[in-house]
């Protein structure tokens, strides 16, 4: 089972990257410059960003609804935890119930906070306007 | 030889994207010039071989805090120009902070033993399972401890959310 | 080493291409299946039985004229399908395509990388797939390709958690993230779906919502938003949208068949008395029909149900799938020391 993980491991990983960059650059380019270059017709109607028709009012720059950013921010705090999961996960079947109990204490202070965002309505998404 | 080719080469894009978070003019730029960085700071984790620390560095940087600063770039009203004052006082202020800094990294580095492991690529201390051996038995403590601090911290992004409403 | 090296190029080189392949076909199999629940033919002009449509869609989106919106920044607007699709093409490097072929002395795995931290490597991938939408979606400059963005954003990451919860079940039972072993560890019958049934139910869910399938396709819901965070692109840019959604499905019913439905292996494998060579071949091609089954899984699904409401995608999520996901380990990890031998 004790196989020696190397940095060596990575270099596929490498080559696949270069590879699926070039594909993905190369296509670019020649749909940009080759194929589609000399049909591009311009002029600043055309050029206006699609609203339905109607006069564009304003852009698309404004600010949206706060509720985003508060699943973003409790996205990063679980994100963290799950990914401390991870090398207890691996380890679990040596660790017996000792690291079973260390874990459901950790999952136990968890669930407390989840219970308690969820208690405040966080992941209510329609009942924000009283 | 091609591990020192590629560690030169990481370095340099790392450096660059490094600046280019400071020199961009558009603050999304900025973010996503972040998020090169902590790549190329990945590929760094892979030549040292710690594996582990490198995807979840691209997990929970690249993968979590940068969407949430993308996110919180976008909420700005970039319409206004001027938001970020940038008078001679906030400079003299930024210049002083910044370089208090680079004095704590140079002092830092100092002290630094640079007498490590002779050769990091074939290291195991940075697998999952060995770390995750070292987590539950010497570090147990702080690991249990670290999930208070999570829960204060889900506690303050109700509060944040909750205060804009009004 | 050096054999190797260029083995590995090859052997990346033919899955890109196949992964590229499989997904243009995807999109003519999509079409048809489509025809089929609706009770009609579906494309059936270019070719026989329409073989040749996704070529002519291909070379449409390439002649397509290009455009730009006048206050998209410029720079963002080009890297947005690009990074979508140079994402999607890296999944596919961990997923064991099959067992290993002996030729002579050497040893060839037909497996790009098998890497210790496999899982997280998609989990990785999966992660930073937010971004081709989210700056896509903010660079062109409209209103409705800004919302079609931000809520890709909070789908994706909302559902991530859950899959790596569901995801930690799997590496409990197996003791590696690495997808060669887990894969390896599921011989025979042994798989990993009849000991994590809520594990797989969590999985599959989560994967139709990271890849922006019906009923999670919010982010491009025609009805309300147009078409989403891709409504100012065209031609190769808007193709590359479009098709980066096949590839992630495909790389999406690869993962489902290789962590729940045991990959290349299939029952009484090693009763049919071939060498091993032809074993591995035959269980590469068990392994694609696994993956078809479940592509055809995704297309069925998105013929027969409605969209959800935004809120319900949210609740779904977070109220749901997390703490589902979180009894699912718990249960797992008790049963586990209650009964182990």
């Amino acid at each position: 089972m004790e196989t020696i993980s190397v940095t060596s491991d990575y270099i596929p990983i490498l080559i696949q990257i270069v590879v699926a960059l070039s594909f993905v650059v190369v296509v670019m380019l020649v749909s940009h410059f080759i194929i589609t270059k000399r049909r591009r017709v311009r002029s600043i109607k055309k050029e206006d960003n699609f609203e339905c028709g109607i006069e564009i009012e304003g852009n698309a720059r404004f600010p949206f609804s706060v509720k985003y950013f508060l699943i973003a921010i409790l996205f990063v705090l679980f994100d963290v935890e799950v990914i401390f999961f991870y090398p207890w996960a691996v380890n679990f079947k040596e660790s017996g119930w000792s690291g079973l109990l260390y874990m459901l204490l950790f999952v136990a202070l968890f669930m407390f906070g989840f219970y308690y965002i969820y208690k405040k309505g966080s992941f209510d998404w329609n009942k924000d306007e009283e | 030889m091609f591990q020192v080719y590629l560690f030169l080469f990481l370095s340099c894009v790392a450096l660059f994207s490094a600046m280019m978070v400071l020199l961009s003019k558009k603050p999304i730029h900025s973010v996503l010039y972040l998020t090169l960085t902590f790549f190329a700071l990945a590929g760094h984790y892979i030549l040292l071989n710690a594996q582990f620390l490198a995807v979840v560095h691209v997990i929970v940087y690249a993968g979590a805090i940068m969407v949430l600063f993308l996110f919180t770039v976008m909420l700005l009203n970039l319409n206004k120009e001027g938001q970020f004052p940038k008078t001679t006082l906030v400079k003299i202020i930024a210049a002083i902070a910044g370089g208090l800094l680079f004095v704590v990294l140079i002092g830092s580095l100092k002290s630094f033993d640079l007498a490590t492991v002779s050769n990091p690529a074939v290291s195991q201390i940075g697998l999952v399972k060995n770390l995750g051996k070292t987590l539950f038995s010497q570090y147990l403590l702080p690991f249990e401890l670290s999930s208070i601090l999570f829960l204060s911290a889900m506690v303050g992004a109700v509060m944040l959310g909750k205060k804009d409403k009004e | 080493m050096d054999i190797q090296i260029l083995y590995k190029s090859g052997l990346i080189i033919v899955i890109l291409l196949l992964s590229l392949v499989i997904a243009m076909y995807a999109t003519l199999a999509e079409r048809k299946i489509a025809g089929f629940f609706q009770d009609r033919l579906g494309p059936n002009r270019a070719g026989i039985f329409g073989l040749l449509q996704p070529v002519a869609d291909g070379v449409k989106l390439f002649f397509k004229e290009e455009f730009m919106p006048a206050t998209a920044d410029k720079f963002l607007y080009v890297l947005g399908p690009s990074l979508t699709m140079l994402i999607a093409l890296l999944g596919s490097a961990v997923i064991p395509w099959g067992n290993t072929l002996v030729i002579g002395n050497n040893v060839f795995p037909l497996q790009v990388a098998d890497v210790n931290i496999g899982v997280l490597y998609v989990f990785a991938v999966t992660s930073i797939g937010v971004y081709g939408i989210m700056i896509g979606g903010w660079s062109s400059n409209n209103k409705y390709a800004l919302m079609g963005a931000v809520r890709a954003a909070s789908q994706m990451i909302s559902y991530e958690l859950a899959m790596g919860m569901a995801l930690i079940a799997i590496v409990m039972m197996s003791g590696s993230l690495s997808l060669h072993d887990i894969v390896a560890q599921q011989h025979g019958i042994h798989w990993n779906v009849w000991y994590q049934p809520i594990g797989f139910f969590v999985f599959v869910i989560c994967a139709f919502a990271e890849t922006n399938r019906t009923p999670f396709d919010l982010p491009e819901c025609d009805s309300e938003l147009i078409g989403g965070y891709h409504t100012e692109y065209s031609s190769m840019k808007l193709g590359f949208y479009l098709f980066s959604e096949y590839i992630n499905m495909f790389i999406s019913s690869a993962m489902i068949a290789s962590l729940y439905f045991g990959g290349y292996n299939f029952p009484f494998l090693h009763e049919l008395g071939m060498s091993h060579n032809w074993l591995t071949i035959v269980g590469t091609f068990v392994l694609f029909a696994k993956i078809g089954f479940f592509m055809f899984l995704f297309m069925w699904v998105r013929w027969t149900l409605p969209r959800f409401r935004y809120d319900q995608l949210m609740r779904f999520g977070w109220k749901v799938l997390l703490p589902l996901a979180i009894v699912n380990i718990v249960a797992t990890g008790v049963i586990y020391e209650l009964f182990k031998k």
